[in-house]
């Protein structure tokens, strides 16, 4: 028999405890062709160092817990196949743009006070009415807003984003396409509220319209037009609340 | 790991998923004063709620009623459910999943803007409502994002609870938790509490459920007291793809999907489950029949299949095939467009051209924490809700689509009576409890950090219990096969007394995580493993080989399993079933199944 074929995965590793600065390890784990690289960083962690941190669950592309660096590429692990990297070894490093807490886990301290200040619920005074069945919304009103619901928070594009790592008002692709899928959904109401925090500073206005955001959504989302979009409506906010004051809601 | 600070709420609820943040929502809501706490082991948005696909079911259209879906219900469950509470579960169901689509759900719709629904299996009508088939991620992150609204719900994200307090009068007053990001365990404490960290699916090797799902919550409750209820019954899919487990979604089959043999032949029709209309009869798919049969049902035909050699044989197990190629490109991408990209991804397989493989796989845990009604278990100020608990509407075998609407249901339920016991018993001993959780992180360093120990790796013993829960506690299991694993698991939880990591450090330490899920893991089996053993007839999802029928006079009853110190088995106790209008009948499906009606009932 032929001796088993591996890969070798190049790690990125940093303990807080005892590291002073981040290092690399290299780790040769078997080769098998329906392995995601997540399921290799799994191999590696229940046999040979258990010590390797990084966050997992769902496995299958949606739960969002498993975003990292491979080769230079946010990508979510759970979904990056060896067998598109074989036979060259595979670097794995955290999301860039994130502070790195331990090994391949960032924190998302930043990114969710983002998203609770885009207000990403239904505003509406009879919220919580139920007594009058469903709110009515064609299938043509559905469509306006549900690409922007399909994100599941997994932070590849802020990883990609040229301006998210150093301009901290910028809300960032995924938190805006949140406000922005609430302000195109015809049950809302809360879309002047909103306004009220895009407009502060840089936190739409420092999307230089790359587009990498949409490049590497694994859903498909396009973060990059809904901020096209908002940007439109900002404007035209902005410029009704500078004409006309006494209708601003700030 | 040092002693973290102690924090005080007005309730604690354990587990950030759909039914941990229903219930932060209605207390949040209704008692805008309290300070709600929501202590997850992971990010909210993570929990496995987020992986459900096809619906959630409410009665709401003109031809439904809820006497149907009660009835569906009950027969589903093979008449292990308690009637009264799913009479309340049918009933609170379509004002529950109005607010939620209040609150922002991306329904499907009709052409005229209402909701749609879609059928699922063992339903006479259909009353799915859908998202797609990202129903689950909808309503996950809809909640998850509606709970951003309310100043006063506090979330613990990252922390991992391990152990429930309990003050000296025997009330529940919050957990003991490590905050993963320091190492830290710290006392989390409130007037009352809600466990809602889901199910236990990793206690087998081939599972749809995700990393997370190891019971933990459940093992919290039972060792503090609890009893786990109905545990033998363990739901296989039927069509889960092979090698990984992923879930492709009864919708499939709701919108017509057929699942054939290797001889192309669709085989349900051998096994008193219909006739095989052809899939351009207008009549296709027929409810309650053939590929809409309930799941405990089309896993058990596919075993015979198999048995019989008629299934496909591939590396990773045999399969049948799921065939959606009739249904067309349009119609996938528009109802089932995740299916299409699982497939693609996961199995190489577009099946708007081919097939797709599939086999059964564990997806759901029927029993758990023995709640009631008003999600209250037997101690004070402790609740319960969703895949950990077991209330009990799922039985002995859950309709598809019943989980999602449960979590709301009961989700609610357990924070509006989690409140009122906290407004009724607001008076607690808080030292007391703070040295109880600063004893329970020292043991777990003791326990697990222990540098002279010489044991066995996590994964040693998780691999040991995978297989003998698939040996012993499949889809079929006998007295053998049962016993087997009971001994396994037995022998487990001693080995893991002397588990050993490689990781003694404090920040983000997920080998110590793993290490306790496993310890949960190992509780929750033994439960399955010996409830499974003492139940010697066959219901539902529970099919002894030794005993193939359905024994009313003896288990028309719960099992209700309670931990015993020292290693031993647990004590299985049995209650009985709340029969309320609807007595046991024969489960039949196919032609003219589900018109059974109650007694006395004409309509």
């Amino acid at each position: 028999m032929p001796a088993q074929d591996t890969m070798t995965l190049e790690i990125f590793r940093y303990h807080p405890e005892t590291d002073s600065e981040p290092r690399f390890q290299s780790f040769e784990v078997p080769y098998n062709e329906d392995w995601v690289v997540l399921d290799a960083m799994n191999w590696i962690k229940d046999h040979v160092d258990g010590s390797l941190t990084h966050r997992w669950s769902c496995r299958m592309g949606v739960c969002g817990s498993c975003g990292m660096m491979v080769n230079g590429e946010p990508k979510l692990t759970c979904a990056a196949f060896l067998k598109d990297y074989y036979p060259f070894s595979i670097k794995v490093e955290p999301l860039v743009n994130f502070a790195v807490e331990r090994d391949l886990v960032v924190s998302l301290d930043g990114f969710m006070e983002k998203l609770q200040a885009v207000k990403p619920y239904i505003v509406r005074d009879d919220v919580n009415d139920t007594s009058g069945g469903e709110y009515m919304q064609t299938p043509a009103q559905l469509a306006q807003y549900k690409q922007y619901s399909m994100c599941i928070n997994c932070m590849l594009c802020y990883a990609a984003c040229p301006v998210a790592g150093h301009e901290d008002e910028f809300l960032g692709p995924a938190a805006l396409a949140l406000g922005h899928r609430y302000n195109k959904d015809s049950r809302d109401q809360g879309q002047s509220e909103r306004l009220d925090v895009m407009l502060m500073g840089e936190a739409i206005w420092g999307c230089t319209f790359v587009g990498e955001c949409t490049e590497v959504c694994p859903k498909h989302v396009d973060p990059a037009g809904a901020i096209q979009q908002a940007k439109a409506g900002a404007a035209q906010e902005y410029f009704k609340r500078f004409v006309a004051p006494k209708g601003a809601g700030a | 790991m040092g002693h973290g600070t102690t924090q005080q709420h007005d309730v604690i609820i354990i587990g950030g998923g759909g039914a941990g943040l229903r219930a932060a929502i209605a207390i949040a809501q209704e008692n805008p004063s309290f300070s709600v706490a929501c202590v997850s082991k992971v990010y909210p948005m993570r929990s496995h709620t987020v992986t459900a696909e096809g619906g959630a079911a409410a009665s709401i259209k003109p031809n439904d009623s809820l006497e149907d879906h009660i009835y569906d219900t009950i027969s589903g469950a093979d008449w292990l459910a308690d009637q009264d509470a799913v009479e309340y579960f049918v009933n609170e169901a379509p004002a529950e999943m109005i607010q939620l689509e209040h609150w922002g759900c991306p329904w499907s719709r009709e052409p005229d803007g209402s909701v749609a629904v879609r059928p699922f299996g063992g339903m006479k009508i259909e009353r799915t409502w859908f998202a797609a088939d990202k129903t689950g991620f909808h309503m996950l992150h809809s909640l998850f994002q509606t709970t951003l609204k309310y100043g006063n719900i506090v979330r613990y994200d990252e922390h991992f609870a391990t152990k429930l307090l309990l003050d000296d009068n025997g009330n529940c007053r919050g957990c003991a938790a490590i905050e993963l990001r320091t190492g830290s365990t710290r006392a989390i404490l409130g007037k009352s509490v809600i466990i809602c960290t889901g199910g236990a699916g990793k206690a087998f090797p081939f599972t749809t459920n995700g990393s997370i799902k190891t019971g933990d919550g459940m093992a919290m409750a039972y060792r503090a007291g609890v009893a786990l209820k109905d545990m033998e019954f363990i739901q296989y899919h039927p069509t889960g793809l092979p090698g990984t487990g992923i879930l492709i979604t009864e919708a499939s089959r709701g919108e017509g999907g057929i699942l054939v043999n290797k001889d192309g032949h669709r085989f349900l029709q051998d096994y008193d489950l219909g006739e095989a209309l052809d899939v351009s009869d207008p009549r296709h798919p027929q409810k309650r029949a053939m590929e809409l049969g309930p799941r405990d049902k089309l896993s058990q035909c596919f075993i015979k299949e198999r048995d019989a050699g008629r299934t496909i044989e591939t590396k990773d197990g045999h399969v049948m095939h799921l065939d959606l190629r009739h249904l067309g490109e349009a119609k996938i991408d528009k109802k089932i467009p995740f299916v299409r990209e699982l497939a693609r991804n996961y199995a190489g397989i577009d099946p708007v051209h081919q097939p797709i493989p599939v086999r059964p796989v564990v997806h759901y845990v029927m029993g758990g924490i023995d709640t009631d009604t008003d999600a209250a278990t037997n101690i004070p100020g402790l609740y319960a809700a969703g895949e950990c608990a077991c209330v009990s509407i799922n039985g002995a075998n859950r309709l598809g689509s019943n989980s999602l609407t449960e979590l709301l249901v009961f989700g609610a339920q357990a924070g509006r009576h989690a409140a009122r016991f906290a407004m009724d018993h607001p008076d607690y001993d808080v030292s007391a409890l703070e040295a109880q959780a600063a004893d329970e992180g020292a043991r777990v360093r003791r326990t697990y950090f222990d540098a002279s120990r010489k044991g066995e790796r996590i994964v040693t013993l998780r691999t040991e219990l995978h297989d003998a829960m698939e040996d012993g506690a499949g889809i079929y299991r006998d007295a053998d096969s049962l016993q087997a694993a009971c001994a396994t698991v037995t022998d487990l939880r001693e080995r893991y007394r002397n588990v050993t990591l490689d990781d003694h450090t404090n920040s983000f330490n997920t080998e110590l995580t793993a290490a306790l899920e496993l310890g949960s893991l190992l509780e929750v089996a033994e439960a399955m493993a010996n409830s499974g053993l003492k139940r010697t007839e066959s219901r539902g999802s529970h099919q002894r080989t030794d005993h193939p029928e359905r024994n009313d006079d003896d288990f028309l009853a719960h099992s209700m399993a309670f931990r015993q110190e020292g290693g031993a088995p647990p004590r299985i106790d049995y209650k009985p079933v709340t029969i309320t209008k609807w007595p046991p009948g024969a489960r039949t499906y196919g032609a003219g199944s589900g018109l059974k009606k109650p007694a006395g009932e004409t309509t």
